[in-house]
């Protein structure tokens, strides 16, 4: 029975960062995470991180684009924190080692990204995320002696004492199937985002919002869970991601007339308007048949340099080859707008807090919220750091002057007896597939819950995952062995990514008017007196989802009318 | 569609049965993935097949499994390119390390031992700068290349020396030595080449199979960083290790240059030796010869050297090592040091 003064769930790059932080606050740190650490899905962003750290930008400059991509829903004392916070961010990873690309005089090179006013986006070629992952679990490594790691080791539940405190959780060895009790005085979760819970989405197969729904199981308030950001570039045939750095570096976007459409959505920014921004222009060409016949829209790459492309888009030349069987250098790509990434999560103050005492969130599981209606590319790393770091300090601290919980035995015994219910599952009359039940779930909400949505889809939507979360607990198990069973990690997933999935629906049927990744035809306009707060979600007595409201907090920008 | 037939490798430590084959049938388009075949038979017919995998395009560096006769990503594998004419796709996992079960292996054992070994967090030249380090953009760039390692394992587990040198450090713990010796701001370069140079089962352990290279799904060309790591180290270092690892590619070089073919009955003494006629007459090359006689006498007995080519050496016609010589001039005269390379592709550190 591991006990630690700070407990970490998840070792993305806000995990990672957050257990740094608090093992040199003098804190004894355990970090867990139902993968190897450099498969978590940080891994994945490719163009870069945003920092007003070039002497002719300002803080003032990357927080007023924020807001302004957030559609105003962002908390604006959050937002300042993590802008000012990041040009120091960016100068401790250079030192820790992370090979950002340079410009002019060997210092720190820049691109451009979407939504913003400057070029303000570092990065290492296009595998940005890659190669931070990378270079803090160098350091995780170097202080072996202070973070404990638990790698492949599936959290099942969090756990709370009798003051209502959270003091750890359960989590359960993937390669034994050992199931032990962790005990920490202060516990951040670090899980990460929800794709799964859409099908197609760019998130990995490991995205399956374990954290959010833990979290709301034991009291923790979610916020801004109806705010899913589509992006404007997936590949059209399985979803994955086409950075934004290709139109950073100058790629450009056309319908099936050769018409580069974003000159009527975007006369200023073009193809790099803020994301829910683009994604609605192409939805609409789309929808209006001017898109191409299989519902797609080009992204020409050709405009770079093709010895640019090579040099710093590296990765989507590989992706273009191997999974659209095209080279980017040479011809269009065919993309259209794909789940991508979750602004809503946990609700969390700006040191990681949320509702449950002892319980921090940070990252896309956490919602703070920094990125409100819709989040600016390369905010997301930084998200990730500033506030890992700061939960990680904040929990250190926190933790130092407290006595160690000790969770009763039988909260262990419960967990087995429910892993042991998985596996003694016997298949029945009716009983659904695992992996059919979550595609159902996912084309579900990529139908009627996507860049449009309406009063009906959302209903309908909610039918369907209600009938899911009753089917689940029947659907049948396969393995019945201790070793890397992966049947009964999924069966915990599906039932995280319905909860999850319900929360979403709740939120957007709550929000009657259209901000940010959030657009109702039914309700096509911002109604800034009606809605300008946020949507929270919350467990009630019977288990179900139940709404409510908190609100946004405005410091210097007053809310203007949005354009690119 | 296509019809595959999926012939899985499976072993499950429960069942105290050891490995065994199970073949499944899937259906999928030829361009689909061998990790979507997988998925859908986990999916469809048997949760239990155990593999890892998470991004599904090749950026976590999950999925790594032997297919089609080597190491590779699952994720971005076409069936087509690893199904032989009937459709059949032989998938187990991958080599070099324990098995845990069906297609999932032990890296820690293995793989991650290795890149700890190699002292893998940056050692900074103190003091720190205020700001940036100021670097060339190309060193950079050059360094990014191993930084792609997705640390997959495919490079371990198809490392020809590996299985006979289970010590050996290994494909891709020695790119991740390069990420350090060829980045600027590390300041202990000639501490790891010396360490890689010095250990018997470091940089001079690779036998140039290519293996690495062939299964390396990110172009990170692990065996090129090895011989990157032995370059620096020989001739920007001048590191004579105790391995002879050095002296043996001096050597090899030498020969070549004089005979145009290898001479191996020179190699060996003059490796241990001394890089001249004179080496066999030094006595580590005597106790090297007398070590290495069962060897040699078995290479004779089987028919692999003949004793009369072998001590004579080969004779290249004269325009033939000619032509030699010119690739070796041309090489010399044009080949700066590795450090050298980069700062000049860097064009001064503007770019």
């Amino acid at each position: 029975m591991p006990r630690t003064d700070v407990l970490i769930i998840g070792a993305g790059l806000a995990g990672q960062r957050a257990a740094l932080a608090a093992a040199s606050a003098g804190a004894s740190v355990a970090i867990v995470s139902k993968v190897h650490p450099v498969r978590s899905h940080s891994v994945a962003a490719a163009g870069g991180i945003n920092a007003a750290l070039d002497p002719g930008d300002s803080w003032e400059s990357h927080a007023f684009d924020t807001i302004k991509g957030s559609d105003y829903l962002g908390d604006q004392h959050a937002i300042e924190i993590m802008c000012r916070a990041a040009p120091d961010e960016i100068l401790w990873l250079e030192h820790a080692g992370v090979t950002f690309h340079r410009g002019e005089g060997g210092r720190l090179g820049t691109r451009a990204f979407g939504g913003a006013s400057a070029a303000r986006t570092y990065y290492v070629a296009d595998i940005t995320g890659q190669a931070i992952l990378h270079v803090l679990y160098e350091q995780l490594m170097k202080h072996h002696a202070v973070v404990d790691r638990y790698e492949e080791w599936f959290t099942t539940e969090l756990l709370l004492d009798d003051d209502g405190r959270c003091s750890g959780a359960i989590a359960r060895d993937i390669r034994s199937g050992h199931l032990d009790l962790f005990d920490a005085k202060t516990t951040i979760l670090a899980s990460g985002g929800a794709g799964q819970v859409f099908k197609p989405t760019t998130n990995a197969l490991i995205c399956t919002g374990d954290g959010i729904a833990q979290a709301y199981r034991i009291g923790a308030s979610l916020m801004d869970m109806e705010m899913v950001q589509y992006h404007p570039t997936t590949l059209a045939e399985n979803g994955f991601l086409i950075t934004e750095g290709a139109r950073g570096e100058g790629a450009q976007l056309f319908n099936a007339a050769g018409e580069r459409f974003m000159e009527r959505y975007a006369p200023n920014k073009l193809e790099l308007a803020s994301r829910d921004v683009v994604s609605r222009a192409e939805q609409t060409e789309i929808d209006e048949g001017r898109g191409f016949p299989d519902g797609t829209i080009a992204l020409d790459i050709t405009k770079v340099p093709r010895k640019r492309t090579l040099e710093a888009l590296r990765e989507i030349v590989n992706i273009g080859r191997d999974f659209a069987g095209v080279d980017i250098t040479r011809e269009p790509i065919h993309i259209k707008p794909g789940m991508h990434y979750m602004m809503g999560g946990v609700k969390a103050d700006v040191d990681g807090r949320t509702d449950v005492p002892g319980l921090y969130a940070v990252g896309e599981v956490a919602c703070l919220s920094v990125h409100g209606g819709n989040r600016l590319g390369a905010n997301s790393l930084l998200d990730t750091l500033i506030f890992g770091r700061r939960a990680g300090e904040h929990a250190a601290e926190h933790a130092l002057g407290r006595r160690a919980p000790r969770a009763p035995a039988a909260k262990l015994r419960d967990a087995q007896a429910e892993i042991d219910a998985i596996l003694a599952r016997e298949p029945s009359a009716g009983s659904r597939r695992i992996a059919a039940l979550k595609d159902e779930l996912g084309t579900t909400m990529n139908e009627h819950v996507a860049v449009y949505r309406d009063a009906d889809g959302l209903a309908t939507a909610h039918a369907i995952v209600r009938r899911l979360k009753e089917q689940a607990p029947r659907a049948a198990i396969d393995d019945r062995g201790t070793v890397f069973n992966q049947d009964v990690l999924a069966a915990f997933e599906l039932s995280y990514m319905l909860d999850v999935a319900e929360a979403i629906v709740v939120a957007a049927q709550e929000r009657r008017e259209s901000r940010g990744a959030q657009f109702r035809t039914d309700y096509p306009r911002r109604d800034d007196d009606a809605w300008l707060h946020h949507i929270t979600i919350s467990r009630n007595g019977d288990g179900e989802p139940s709404t409510g409201s908190a609100p946004v907090t405005i410091t210097r920008w007053q809310p203007q009318e949005r354009t690119y | 569609m296509a019809d595959y037939t999926l012939r899985v490798r499976r072993f499950d430590p429960d069942d105290h049965q050891g490995p065994y084959w199970q073949e499944f049938a899937v259906a999928l388009e030829p361009h689909r993935s061998l990790l979507e075949a997988l998925l859908a038979v986990k999916g469809e017919q048997d949760g239990s097949l155990a593999l890892r995998c998470s991004c599904r395009a090749a950026i976590c560096g999950s999925c790594g499994v032997r297919a089609g006769g080597r190491a590779r990503l699952a994720c971005n594998t076409h069936l087509e390119r690893v199904a032989d004419a009937d459709g059949a796709i032989v998938v187990e996992p991958m080599g070099n390390m324990p098995v845990i079960k069906d297609l999932v292996v032990d890296m820690d054992a293995v793989h991650w031992k290795k890149i700890h070994r190699v002292t893998p967090w940056l050692l900074p030249e103190a003091p720190e700068p205020e700001r940036e380090h100021l670097v060339p953009h190309a060193a950079m760039v050059d360094v990014t290349q191993t930084m792609a390692c997705i640390q997959c394992g495919a490079c371990v587990s198809d490392c020809l020396s590996l299985e006979v040198d289970p010590e050996f450090v290994g494909p891709a713990a020695s790119a991740k030595a390069y990420r350090f010796v060829g980045d600027p701001r590390d300041g202990a370069q000639e501490q790891r080449l010396r360490d890689l140079a010095e250990d018997e089962h470091g940089i001079y352990d690779c036998t140039h199979c290519f293996s690495c290279i062939d299964a390396c799904p990110k172009g990170v060309a692990p065996m090129d960083q090895i011989m990157r790591l032995r370059r620096i180290a020989g001739v920007d270092h001048e590191i004579v290790d105790h391995n002879n690892g050095e002296r043996h590619e001096e050597a090899f070089a030498t020969l070549i240059h004089d005979y145009g073919l290898l001479h191996e009955a020179e190699l060996l003494p003059r490796s241990y030796g001394g890089n001249s006629w004179f080496g066999k007459f030094h006595p580590a090359a005597g106790l090297e010869l007398v070590e290495s006689l069962p060897a040699i006498a078995k290479a004779v007995l089987r028919g692999k050297v003949k004793p009369g080519q072998a001590l004579r050496g080969h004779r290249l016609a004269r325009g033939d090592l000619d032509a030699v010589h010119a690739i070796y001039d041309a090489v010399e005269a044009g080949a700066p040091s590795e450090r050298e390379r980069v700062a000049a592709r860097d064009g001064g550190g503007q770019s």
